[in-house]
């Protein structure tokens, strides 16, 4: 074992389903990896192409084809291992055999009791612990559609397509320990843990796309006892979907046991539109996969000082960077706006802000209020939303008035806000010397300003050219004319 | 115009200086595929009229002054189950009938960038299992020396080829001793190069461990030539050597002078007496070229046969999964995708192909796993382990390549073992990932070839080329 910051996990009182049943869940999540091309062949890996496109000998497993690993997909395995704080090992690669359609060489490459990655963990922002028993490399299958018959499933089908362009496509498959006792914790495990590969760049991680999904092994017990017989659940397809699954399928083997009956050990699915779950298969129908180690491959045996370089290449993660809010802002790292903020990527955005003058907490509200679309890096100069954070810290805006002065801001990609401000007629502003300057430049020209007064917009100049002047040109144009606007009444 | 040589060194020097023309070259071997192939089947498929057009272009090349290989008009028999672009490639099995690979093996782009002509796909048993090449969906070859007999296998048809004077030179495949064992039933030189010396990107899968792809030839000269056009690292194949092909034709007349080469006493017996004889004559004659003779033993010898019937009956049930009829080769339909694969597997793999299938998947089945391939890989090691204190000792080792002539057809075929026993000679060197080969020594009963083996340690194969060329000097090759 690693040094993980283990212990045993029970579940606190809270935790406990009603009867005095504990639920116990470890998730099995496969994560497409970003990389170039597939995992052992040069064909593209990418998404949402026309169908059998990017296909070669080795992806359709056709005779005497034979595999190549790709060191990208073998480095950005690394980094999540090292992110999960795993030990990354010499590994070998084995064949998982089994007949299926999509699956070109009817058998999957994987890692079986060699992985790459091996006893890490993950911690969750609420504190949770949740071991991570290991993150192998595998390749992803092909796709089927099964057209007619009522399911979309093979069973009943007239005939089924199938797509290649995604065979051969580098998964990584991350297996947690079963240290997760309710669904929220489950939930929160799956968003951090993409978070993280969001932030390494190992993977887009989107469950809608496919490119995360996520296996929930689910059983119950009273605390104290040996853990329940668990089931799978797999078609899990969103984060949402993950917690509504688990819950019913505790409820559901509680049901059982109370009742009188025991739980059979078997792979169920998940039918979001029902909201519940079905035997897939049983364990007795369970294929017996014949792992051998893959001949065609040989062993992988990362050097010290590629895990090293890897390791000092990874950015600070989603841990890291709440905790820098934190600092930032005084902000609890499990606050609302912390997490969206880190989610977003757009801490570094924040931190922007501040280096540029602005107030931190403001800043990091702004943020999350008005750059939900805007990805990690928005557009709008920091420092223009540092100087509107100043103005509302300063009471000089209201928070509605600063809110509106936002928004115009991120609109047009970018502006200041005391000009906004002014156009807008929001008084509060760190006018007041330039006011002042307008006062003692209408008293030193009084033909001038009455005739600007009369109408003659052009008159306007020699009162702001004082004003300047008397500010080093430092005063805002546009703040000047609408000071002398006000005064007008106009 | 000169008359064509036997040899593939003399064809290309004859081709590339003009003497002779590749076209002529071609069109000779093809009139005697022409003569005598209805009663060998060395081939599944005579690709007679791209040859010529091959030929041809060579011959353009020549008469422009361009640059041709060291091979150029060669002609080259291909072993049908390595792979050709656009040309039928079969395994001569019925479940890939008809399959016409997109791409080349590595092999073959060597050959045909050397400028050597391909004539053809060979005949082998059935996925290149089996010792006789009887196992072929397609019927079998005969030995061209005796068409009553076998010419070993499983490449039966690349060596029949050779023999026949089809082609000069040919290419197989060695899981187990499928290139030699025929090499030395059809009295030809036959070369099992070191595991990853040779790419095997293109070679249908029997046993991805053990296979290698190597050449048959009428001399160990152009075994040798062969080998180094066909030799060196490919990016396609992770389990190819990163090195550049050795030199080794001059090995072959360099001479066993200083040499220390291993004699086995505890050989596991079964070799028929004349094929004993032509041992001792083997060793008499290299100790009179100047090699020490030295007496060693390999006692994890015997347990080789039964290693290797469960490490490659394992590896083939997995490799051989993908025959599965949703994709390409034959497809019996049946009412669904479970049923559809076994009527199609039922249907278009034969006996011995069926067998090894069961046998590699009972092998690798939970509960089983252990018990037979763990063991199995166990033996494989300690059998490597013997071969290393071996060559601590000496340079190469020298036994029969058989322990049989060429057999009767039909004699073995219904009887697995004893067909099995014929590869207890070639076995220990696929699963220790040596080089070996088969020279051709003498005779034995029926006045039918014998033919030796030199074994080395890995990557010797210099050492084994020097051993091959001094046991063709002492005058053994016919």
């Amino acid at each position: 074992m690693s040094d993980s910051p283990l212990s045993s996990v029970v579940a606190t009182a809270d935790q406990l389903l009603p009867g005095g049943w504990e639920m116990v869940v470890g998730l099995e999540v496969h994560v497409e990896l970003a990389t170039r091309t597939k995992l052992f062949s040069g064909s593209p890996n990418r998404f949402g192409d026309e169908p059998n496109v990017n296909i070669d000998p080795v992806t359709l497993g056709l005779p005497g084809a034979l595999p190549v690993l790709n060191k990208q997909a073998v480095e950005l395995a690394m980094r999540i291992g090292l992110a999960l704080n795993c030990r990354i090992q010499k590994c070998i690669f084995h064949r998982k055999n089994y007949f299926y359609p999509d699956m070109p060489k009817a058998y999957q490459i994987s890692q079986y009791d060699l992985p790459l990655n091996a006893d890490g963990y993950l911690a969750l922002p609420s504190g949770t612990v949740v071991g991570v028993e290991r993150a192998h490399l595998e390749e992803d299958t092909g796709k089927s559609t099964h057209i007619g018959g009522a399911t979309g499933r093979i069973h009943g089908s007239d005939y089924s397509l199938i797509d290649f362009n995604r065979a051969g496509v580098p998964l990584v498959e991350i297996v947690s320990r079963p240290d997760i006792r309710t669904s929220e914790q489950a939930r929160e495990y799956v968003s951090e843990l993409r978070a993280i590969l969001e932030a390494i760049g190992a993977s887009d991680a989107k469950m809608e796309e496919g490119s995360m999904r996520c296996d929930a092994n689910v059983s119950v017990h009273k605390p104290g006892t040996p853990f329940g017989t668990r089931c799978e659940i797999k078609n899990v397809n969103s984060i949402r979907a993950l917690g509504r699954a688990i819950d019913y399928e505790a409820r559901r083997q509680i049901d059982i046991i109370e009742s009188g009956g025991t739980i059979r050990q078997e792979t169920r699915h998940w039918d979001d539109a029902e909201g519940r779950t079905h035997t897939l298969r049983t364990k007795e129908d369970a294929d017996d996969y014949r792992y051998f180690p893959e001949p065609d491959l040989v062993t992988v045996d990362p050097s010290h000082e590629w895990i090293e370089s890897v390791r000092a290449s990874l950015p600070p993660l989603p841990a890291a960077r709440r905790a820098m809010l934190q600092e930032l802002t005084g902000y609890d790292p499990q606050s609302e706006a912390v997490i969206v903020a880190v989610e977003r990527g757009q801490h570094e955005y924040v931190k922007e802000i501040v280096d540029a003058g602005g107030d931190p907490v403001k800043a990091l509200i702004y943020v999350t209020q008005a750059f939900a679309e805007a990805g990690p890096h928005p557009a709008v100069p920091a420092a223009d939303i540092a100087a509107l954070t100043l103005l509302e810290r300063d009471n000089k805006l209201s928070a509605t008035q600063a809110k509106t002065v936002l928004a115009e801001i991120v609109a047009n990609g970018g502006g200041d806000a005391v000009a906004i401000a002014a156009s807008k007629g929001f008084e509060a502003m760190d006018t007041s010397a330039v006011e002042a300057m307008v006062d003692e430049a209408i008293a030193a020209d009084p033909d001038a300003w009455a005739k600007y007064c009369a109408g003659e917009e052009k008159a306007a100049g020699a009162i702001v050219g004082r004003v300047m002047k008397a500010s080093k040109g430092k005063a805002d144009g546009k703040v000047v004319s609408a000071i002398m606007q006000s005064r007008r009444g106009s | 115009m000169a008359s064509v040589p036997s040899t593939a060194t003399d064809i290309a020097r004859a081709v590339a200086s003009g003497a002779l023309t590749a076209r002529a070259v071609v069109d000779e071997h093809l009139a005697r595929i022409e003569a005598r192939e209805a009663q060998i089947h060395a081939f599944n498929l005579v690709t007679a009229d791209a040859a010529r057009a091959h030929a041809d272009a060579i011959d353009a090349d020549i008469a422009a002054g361009r640059p041709v290989g060291p091979l150029a008009g060669v002609p080259v028999a291909l072993k049908d189950n390595l792979c050709t672009h656009g040309v039928e490639t079969t395994c001569s099995s019925r479940i890939l009938e008809g399959w016409k690979p997109p791409y080349d093996a590595t092999v073959v782009s060597r050959l045909h960038a050397a400028g050597a002509i391909s004539v053809g796909k060979t005949n082998l048993d059935e996925f290149a299992m089996g010792s006789s090449t009887e196992n072929s969906a397609f019927g079998p070859t005969k030995n061209p020396l005796d068409l009553s007999r076998v010419p070993g296998g499983s490449s039966g048809g690349s060596a029949a080829a050779v023999a026949a004077g089809f082609s000069p030179v040919s290419l197989g495949s060695d899981t187990g001793g499928s290139i030699r064992q025929p090499a030395a039933l059809c009295g030809v030189v036959g070369v099992k190069p070191t595991y990853g010396l040779v790419s095997r990107y293109g070679l249908v899968a029997y046993a991805s461990s053990l296979d290698q792809i190597g050449p048959f030839a009428t001399t160990v000269a152009d075994a040798a030539l062969i080998t180094e056009v066909i030799a060196g690292h490919d990016p396609m194949d992770s389990t190819s050597i990163p090195q550049p092909a050795p030199s080794l034709v001059a090995s072959v007349s360099q001479g066993v002078a200083g040499m220390r080469i291993g004699r086995v006493t505890d050989l596991p017996g079964g070799a028929e007496p004349e094929v004993m004889q032509r041992l001792d004559d083997a060793f008499e004659a290299l100790a009179a070229a100047g090699a020490e003779i030295v007496d060693i033993t390999l006692p994890s010898l015997s347990y080789a046969l039964t290693a290797y019937y469960l490490i490659a009956p394992a590896e083939a049930s997995s490799n051989l999964a993908r025959f599965d009829g949703v994709r390409y080769g034959l497809r019996v339909n049946a009412a669904d995708t479970n049923a559809m694969y076994g009527v199609t597997r039922a249907a278009g793999f034969g006996d011995e192909v069926k067998r090894r299938i069961m046998l590699g998947t009972y092998a690798l089945s939970a509960g089983y796993y252990d018990a037979y391939y763990g063991k199995a890989l166990k033996v494989r090691r300690i059998i490597a382990q013997d071969f290393d204190s071996a060559y601590a000792r000496v340079d190469a080792i020298v036994m029969p390549t058989s322990p049989l002539v060429a057999f009767t057809a039909g004699e073995k075929v219904d009887d697995p073992m004893a067909m099995y026993l014929c590869d207890i000679y070639t076995i220990p060197t696929n699963l220790a990932g040596h080089p070996a080969m088969s020279v051709p020594f003498g005779t034995g009963a029926h006045g039918l070839p014998v033919g030796i083996q030199v074994l080395a340690p890995a990557l010797g194969e210099e050492a084994m080329f020097r051993v091959g060329g001094a046991l063709e000097a002492a005058g053994g090759a016919r």
